[in-house]
């Protein structure tokens, strides 16, 4: 462990770099475990098949991959709809969406992944985009566009839904729906639909936080189980159903294991995240941001 | 907190004793077979039959928090791991006989099991089961960077030499793990049958309910946390010896992390004998399908009938039998 400021503040830099990437993986647990009350486990499942979506569409077709996100975010949207629909007739409508639902979602993870193992192989998959390989320095900061291009665009994705859920009826009809269920129908929205269409959200985010997933680090199919802690924790920690909360806390978890890789070695950062995740539960159940 | 009020203890006569003679019987009477046929058959029936009852001790356990209290544990790899490098690195400081090992294991894994509890179990059932999968997650990072125990590169584990009874040492490791799925099954009925039972039983139906009744909500979900744990841990100890070379990816293995899921709830998760039945259908399933098709394929297959039981027959094969004998009463 040695240390210097310029490590510091590097990994500082990158840590938020990180961050923004994370924030992009947790909306989409934000949305359906915070709000919706849906354990989706399968998230970060759903992630690595949207990286390996973008794989395929730039070594087949050649299509870029920040074009590709936009149109496999599209049909992941219908698709989560669908996905929606039929986890609320065979769970939530019975009633029994903790034990059942919960190996529910573990199944479709693990269909996923094997899934993908079956396709891909195990190795590893890197996507290499010429436009991205500058890195720019700020005094002695580096900052690689391979870092940063993800980064903004998660933060932007995080935005563009903030004001879509603040600014439209149905999107304030989501977060309706996090607080009361029966209100939402008082003033004539239908609950389900409202959902439905939010959990459209959560899958098409996870694809595209996929698609920033290869742009970042190489991908492999069982990769996923990796965000899992930390997608819970940022949520947990941001405090459940607040998306300002989540990015602050994708910022934290970030900056956390950036600095743990920069000063311990790169192999301890998927400890972080559950640490955090303990922590936040042990202490502040609520979160940050937490109501 | 206190103790449970008498009105909820149940009348004596009304429910079967807690300790099962039939179990402990026919548990006797495999180790029986399985001494005499044992030095006969080929070995290959012998590994087949040690992974079975290894996933009964895995299903069992797994049912102890799932099944009765209704808390889900996605960490199971993590505590059979957990099992497999405690002997690991117990055998590489000391010659210590296996039944030893296996005790250290299970107090190794129950107090992970028990301190990821404590730290969760208060809150809603879910947080849990987040832990529980971040904490597989980070007991194979501790275990990659542990040089001590093989790290990535993984260990090799030799075989000692069979032991006076036995015509080898493949054959001991079957009868440890009879015995200890016997005594797993064993707690699992006497669970079932008690106050303890009871008392998860009402957890699991209405948590807030069950604490305004008196129920020790909090103890009760740690002792459950604590022995599905120990359980895992302990099925996971005699692994090394079975396989000989134990690395990461071997040890948080994703078929035993599936497995310990699908089994209990494919089975039916309300009384003992539907992990066993899972464990039995489903690992003997597996093991003549491997030959057949490739281990990806076979999981993957596990993983569409876990959605498909737990989509359209909740209640699993035992609920199934149920449902169809009532029919024709």
């Amino acid at each position: 462990m040695n240390f210097s400021w310029d490590l510091l503040l590097n990994a500082v830099t990158s840590g938020i770099m990180l961050g923004g990437f994370y924030a992009a993986v947790a909306v989409g647990i934000t949305i359906a475990f915070g709000m919706l009350d849906i354990v989706n486990i399968a998230h970060p499942a759903f992630m690595v098949l949207g990286a390996f979506l973008a794989f395929l569409s730039i070594n087949t077709l050649g299509i870029d991959p920040f074009l590709s996100a936009l149109g496999f975010a599209a049909i992941a949207f219908v698709f989560g709809r669908y996905f929606y629909r039929a986890y609320y007739h065979f769970f939530e409508r019975r009633g029994d969406d903790s034990l059942q639902g919960l190996a529910f979602f573990f199944g479709i993870m693990f269909i996923v992944e094997i899934s993908l193992v079956l396709i891909f192989g195990v190795d590893y998959r890197l996507i290499d985009l010429p436009y991205l390989a500058t890195t720019y320095e700020i005094g002695i900061v580096q900052i690689p566009l391979r870092l940063a291009a993800p980064c903004l665009a998660g933060v932007a994705m995080l935005v563009a839904i903030q004001f879509y859920l603040s600014r439209t009826f149905t999107g304030r009809a989501i977060l309706a729906v996090a607080q009361d269920l029966e209100a939402v129908r008082f003033v004539g929205a239908d609950p389900i639909r409202t959902k439905e269409i939010a959990f459209g959200i959560a899958m098409a985010s996870a694809i595209v936080a996929g698609v920033l997933l290869i742009i970042i680090q190489s991908v492999e199919p069982s990769i996923g189980r990796e965000f899992i802690g930390r997608a819970f924790a940022i949520c947990v920690l941001g405090g459940m159903t607040s998306l300002p909360g989540t990015l602050l806390a994708a910022m934290i978890l970030g900056i956390a294991e950036t600095m743990t890789s920069t000063f311990f070695g790169p192999s301890w950062s998927p400890a972080v995240a559950f640490g955090l995740l303990l922590l936040t539960l042990a202490f502040k159940p609520s979160g940050l941001l937490g109501r | 907190m206190t103790a449970l009020s008498p009105s909820l203890s149940p009348p004596a006569r009304r429910l079967p004793k807690p300790f099962s003679w039939p179990v402990l019987v026919a548990g006797l009477a495999i180790v029986a077979v399985e001494m005499t046929l044992g030095a006969q058959v080929s070995e290959y029936y012998l590994l087949l039959a040690y992974i079975i009852l290894q996933y009964v001790v895995l299903s069992t356990g797994w049912n102890i928090l799932g099944g009765y209290a209704g808390y889900v544990n996605f960490g199971t790899a993590g505590f059979f791991a957990v099992g497999c490098y405690t002997t690991i690195a117990l055998e590489k400081l000391a010659a210590v006989p296996l039944p030893l090992a296996i005790l250290a294991a299970g107090v190794v894994a129950g107090l992970i099991g028990l301190g990821t509890g404590y730290l969760t179990l208060r809150l809603r059932g879910v947080f849990f089961s987040i832990a529980t999968l971040a904490l597989a997650v980070v007991l194979q990072t501790l275990i990659v960077n542990w040089s001590f125990v093989g790290g990535s590169r993984g260990a090799y584990v030799m075989r000692p030499d069979a032991i006076a009874p036995f015509a080898s040492y493949v054959q001991y490791l079957l009868v440890v793990m009879t015995v200890l799925a016997m005594v797993a099954v064993l707690a699992a009925i006497a669970i079932e049958r008690s106050w303890i039972g009871m008392g998860l039983a009402a957890i699991r139906d209405d948590e807030l309910a069950a604490e305004a009744s008196g129920v020790p909500g909090l103890r009760l979900k740690l002792l459950a946390t604590t022995l599905c744990g120990a359980f895992m841990g302990m099925a996971g100890a005699p692994f090394p010896y079975f396989i000989t070379y134990v690395d990461p990816p071997s040890a948080f293995s994703l078929a035993i992390a599936v497995n310990a899921i699908a089994m209990p709830l494919i089975g039916g998760t309300a009384t003992w004998w539907g992990p066993v039945l899972g464990a039995v259908l489903l690992g003997f399933t597996q093991q003549v399908l491997t030959v057949t098709i490739s281990s990806a394929a076979n999981l993957l297959i596990v993983g569409i009938l876990l959605v498909v039981f737990v989509t359209v027959a909740p209640t699993g094969v035992v609920g199934i039998t149920r449902a169809w004998r009532g029919r024709r009463a």
